[in-house]
């Protein structure tokens, strides 16, 4: 390879090199703050902190819990787990179409004394797909 | 005799005939195949288990994401190819990909919107697969634009390549997206380390889907990239003669 073909491969690599060096350092700051939702461990865990005082809303993130649901006066009752612990979940609204027991679902909505009060829930579906007839549960 | 054929491709007259000669048929012979696929997909398999029919609409969505990222992939190496050989041919089809990745990777965020109504229960959250690839989408309009501000059309395609180069790094966060953060979307069904997790009657036609899609895709990047030559070397003879 000629010598200025190779100085100019050289600013490449750069270029990308640190852009690449750039954003992980951003990303790796960032880290946690760019997930979507949290689990129920992990807002059991930071109960005390500022963020999830009882005015800050946050989105809650699991599975919903086999045998929780139940309706009480218009409202929804369901538990969200991530199989360590679960959050009691009240909602008033719609469900999303996808709602089932033992599926990902994410809440947003406000945490207090032990309750979180949703406004909103959506359904999280897997990237399994399968005809009807091959379901297995 | 290798190095010979590749002078000789990478000339815009040469590039330009052969061109000419295979972009439209492959274009109309891969947009018939789309075409068939959907019709596969969307009335020749069975509906999936848990999201009915609304799930059928992954014969669209998920090839035009793969797109958005692999023309911006296919552009960083045209770009990178630009800049090291000074080769012009590449700067006119990194040009030419821009707009196409614009516009694919707004079918993505459209059909992806379009699925989530009935599946999530929203068409928008700012989880990180969706945002990085909103980001894409800006940064294909910034590419455009980048390139249409510079008179000096030599000076647009040296800041262009360079600017393709230091977005590149999204892609990878684009595709890593939802398994290094909690996301709404769900992860991968089809990796290339473990089985797909979606049921061979789907898979087919959606592998039909990404394969003749990636054909009418690059179809398009042929043609554009004639028209792109065509204006650029207007002055020479070779165009003035066509």
């Amino acid at each position: 390879m000629k010598k200025d073909r190779k100085k100019r491969l050289f600013g490449v690599l750069l270029i990308i090199g640190s852009s690449c060096l750039g954003i992980g350092l951003i990303l790796y700051a960032l880290n946690s703050n760019l997930d979507y939702f949290l689990t129920p461990s992990e807002i059991r865990q930071s109960d005390e902190s500022v963020v999830l005082s009882s005015n800050t809303r946050v989105k809650l993130g699991g599975m919903v819990k086999k045998n929780s649901f139940f309706i009480n006066e218009n409202k929804v009752n369901f538990e969200v787990t991530d199989f360590e612990d679960s959050i009691q979940v009240i909602y008033e609204g719609l469900l999303p179409d996808l709602f089932k027991e033992g599926k990902g679902i994410v809440v947003l909505g406000k945490y207090n004394d032990g309750i979180f009060y949703a406004d909103e829930v959506f359904a999280k579906h897997d990237e399994n797909y399968m005809p009807p007839n091959l379901e297995l549960d | 005799m290798i190095k010979k054929f590749f002078h000789q491709f990478a000339s815009p007259k040469s590039y330009f005939a052969i061109a000419n000669k295979f972009g439209k048929p492959v274009l109309v012979f891969f947009f018939l195949l789309y075409l068939g696929a959907l019709v596969w997909g969307l009335f020749f398999t069975p509906p999936d288990a848990i999201q009915g029919d609304s799930y059928r609409i992954i014969y669209m969505h998920v090839p035009a994401s793969f797109m958005a990222q692999i023309l911006f992939v296919v552009m960083a190496i045209t770009s990178a190819v630009f800049l090291i050989w000074k080769l012009k041919l590449a700067a006119y089809v990194s040009k030419s990909i821009a707009p196409i990745g614009a516009i694919v990777t707004f079918f993505a965020l459209f059909s992806g919107s379009i699925w989530g109504i009935p599946t999530w229960g929203t068409w928008w959250q700012w989880d990180a697969r969706i945002t990085s690839t909103l980001i894409l989408f800006i940064m294909y309009l910034g590419l455009i634009s980048l390139h249409a501000s510079f008179e000096n059309k030599d000076k647009a395609d040296k800041f262009f390549s360079v600017l393709v180069l230091i977005g590149v790094v999204n892609i990878p966060i684009i595709k890593k997206s939802v398994d290094w953060w909690s996301t709404l979307h769900q992860s991968a069904s089809i990796t290339l380390t473990s089985k797909p997790t979606i049921d061979p009657v789907m898979l087919y036609p959606l592998m039909f889907s990404i394969v003749t899609f990636i054909g009418l895709i690059f179809g398009l990047v042929v043609l554009s990239s004639q028209n792109e030559i065509l204006k650029r070397e207007k002055y020479k003879s070779w165009v003035k003669n066509i």
